[in-house]
């Protein structure tokens, strides 16, 4: 509680907070209450007047109703991305930095080769072997489980040192289990840093959800963020300066994630109090 | 040998650690694409396949069956068939086998697109380019960077409220977003600088003035769109760094010893450096990532060009030697990284096991 009462303190996490809280209102309250129609077409590449306020697309969409749809998509894919990589990666790390020894070698080994492997690389490979039927949470689910070794990495250095506090060996002297362990006396000491790295984790699924629909590896017959820049690209909107095809796009997704990255620079300063000064 | 010099052992090590890496890339890059339903050979089919009657169309077929490996040939280097008359499909561990023994050598296959192309000749042809736009900027991008950063966590005051929020924001721009952006302003609107492409659509690549300066002209933006996230990026990193040195004892000793500032800042420079050079070695697979989708928005004729290519072209031979080629790439920048840190940490010098692993 007084953590929070410490955040909402900080100017850079109400920042934050609520550019994010924004994005979450245009993706929620949008569909209500703008009209999205994604198969009515006007002409293409219409310059922004009192009807389409953004202007249309090059299939004459309306990129509003393209925004709304393909923001509703991206944070999807960046949440689904964000929440696997954090389990996954947090109960792997978590496990590796508590046991030791030898699970820990194979644990440790295993996320530095897929650190330094790119993720970019590995989504290239097995989006371009699926041609069909690459759905959304196909996609995040994919982005998921090659970014599992960021979490993983960082949440084992914590466990690992607080293994050997003494409330770690009262609770195995009263006979607790690893997994209890884990759970009650492990978890809830990392949990702000696990969930700073959650922040981080949606922040690129985002990123990396834009970056493989960019190069045309993105959803099926989905509107992301990443397709409508994927549309620009392909049909010479940069070249002939339609600017409402690609801008307001790269603007959404910049704000995203500039915000997810103050929250958790701010909130680093509330849990690492040297920074604060 | 190696009880005596730590270095040496430590770099072998890291040499061992980064050729098992390697092997497992490898078989990744080879089983991944094969998740799939596609076959190779249907796709390049489809585009070769036109116009032809059936019996031709045969013909042709398995003589890509054959080109590429995926069927059982005899010693005559005749198609093996089985009873109903269909060739017999290798299996995919041998074609693994096969595709390793290939990768050593240095063929990595043919290209479906640009058939009879070898994939190594248009990987030849693109990689000088991503090399000369990513190579000077990330060295450039991280030295600068982490100065900067350095100095805001030093001076703090009005240069670090400026600068830090300025960096946190450009940092979090995407790489391809901020490209985008530069070209619209710069290139589009003003006109200052080209669109797109890594020289002057006249010119044929070669060693004269006039290329180079038309190269270097078109240089300009790629590399001012990924070198300004860079090095945010990385000031924010050595910021946060060089404020938790500065709290440290042995600054706080340092200064009250009345050494000169400059001298104190070396320190907490050289201190803060290390966790920052390990940064970069984690990070540089998403560098490369990134500036290789850069490459994409401003048609530079390197690696990312050909990846785009390949992926729309379904030119799987392509699409897997490049990726190939630059997981390979990112681990010799790592393994490059690892040797510096080992060079410049005491501890690892003294044979300790690096810091944190």
């Amino acid at each position: 509680m007084k953590l929070l009462m410490n955040l909402l303190k900080s100017p850079s996490f109400l920042l934050g907070a609520g550019l994010f809280f924004l994005t979450i209102l245009f993706a929620v309250v949008g569909p209500l209450v703008y009209h999205i129609d994604l198969n009515t077409t006007a002409g293409s590449y219409l310059p922004p007047d009192s009807q389409f306020r953004l202007g249309t697309d090059n299939l004459g969409r309306d990129v509003i109703a393209m925004l709304i749809s393909g923001l509703r998509s991206s944070l999807y894919v960046g949440f689904l991305a964000g929440t696997i990589a954090t389990v996954v990666g947090t109960f792997l790390g978590v496990y590796a930095g508590f046991k030791g020894g030898w699970i820990d070698d194979i644990i440790n080994l295993v996320t530095n080769l897929f650190l330094v492997i790119p993720t970019f690389v590995v989504l290239i490979l097995i989006s371009s072997s699926l041609k069909d039927g690459r759905s959304l949470t196909l996609i995040g689910l994919i982005i998921g489980m090659t970014t599992w070794t960021w979490s993983a990495r960082a949440v084992r250095a914590q466990s690992a040192s607080l293994k050997s506090r003494d409330h770690i060996a009262l609770a195995r002297i009263n006979g607790a289990g690893t997994f209890t362990i884990l759970v009650k006396h492990i978890l809830p000491y990392i949990a702000s840093y696990v969930f700073m790295v959650f922040i981080l984790q949606v922040a690129s699924g985002i990123l990396s959800e834009a970056s493989i629909s960019m190069i045309g590896l993105g959803p099926y017959e989905t509107v992301s963020l990443g397709t409508i820049l994927n549309d620009a690209m392909r049909n010479e909107a940069l070249g002939d300066g339609v600017w409402w095809a690609f801008m307001p796009a790269t603007a959404i997704i910049t704000m995203i994630v500039f915000a997810l990255y103050v929250i958790n620079t701010s909130m680093e300063g509330v849990f690492n109090p040297r920074l604060r000064k | 040998m190696f009880k005596n010099n730590p270095t040496l052992r430590y770099i072998s090590h890291r040499a061992a650690w980064y050729f098992l890496t390697f092997l497992v890339a490898v078989t990744i890059n080879f089983f991944l694409p094969r998740l799939g339903t596609a076959n190779p050979v249907d796709i390049i089919m489809g585009k070769v396949g036109t116009g032809l009657d059936t019996e031709a169309a045969k013909d042709k077929e398995e003589s890509y069956l054959k080109e590429f490996g995926l069927v059982e040939v005899n010693d005559q280097g005749e198609l093996l068939r089985d009873e109903a008359g269909k060739p017999v499909k290798t299996s995919n561990i041998k074609q693994f086998g096969r595709y390793l023994v290939m990768c050593f050598q240095g063929d990595l296959g043919t290209s479906f697109l640009n058939y009879p192309k070898k994939v190594t000749e248009i990987i030849k042809d693109a990689l000088p380019w991503t090399l000369a736009l990513q190579i000077p900027t990330i060295i450039f991008g991280w030295i600068v960077g982490n100065l900067l950063g350095a100095l805001a966590a030093y001076r703090r005051g009005v240069f670090d409220r400026i600068f830090f929020p300025v960096a946190l924001a450009i940092s979090s721009i995407p790489f391809f977003a901020f490209g985008m952006l530069l070209v619209y302003v710069f290139a589009i609107n003003l006109g200052w600088f080209p669109a797109m492409g890594g020289y002057a659509g006249d010119l044929i690549p070669s060693f004269s003035l006039t290329f180079f300066k038309s190269a270097a002209y078109f240089y300009v933006l790629p590399f001012l769109s990924i070198f300004l996230i860079l090095a945010g990026g990385q000031a924010i990193g050595m910021r946060s760094m060089g404020i938790y040195e500065l709290g440290t004892d042995y600054i706080k000793c340092a200064k009250w010893f009345g050494i000169k500032e400059n001298k104190v800042l070396m320190y907490l420079f050289r201190n803060a450096m290390l966790p920052q050079l390990t940064g970069l070695a984690l990070s540089l697979g998403s560098m490369i990532g990134g500036a290789l989708i850069t490459e994409m928005i401003f048609s530079y004729p390197g690696l990312g060009m050909a990846i785009l290519t390949a992926v729309q072209g379904n030119d799987y031979p392509l699409i897997q030697g490049c990726t190939l080629l630059v997981t390979v790439s990112v681990l010799i920048a790592n393994f490059t990284v690892d040797i510096l840190i080992g060079f410049l940490d005491p501890r690892v010098r003294a044979g300790n096991q690096m810091g944190g692993k």
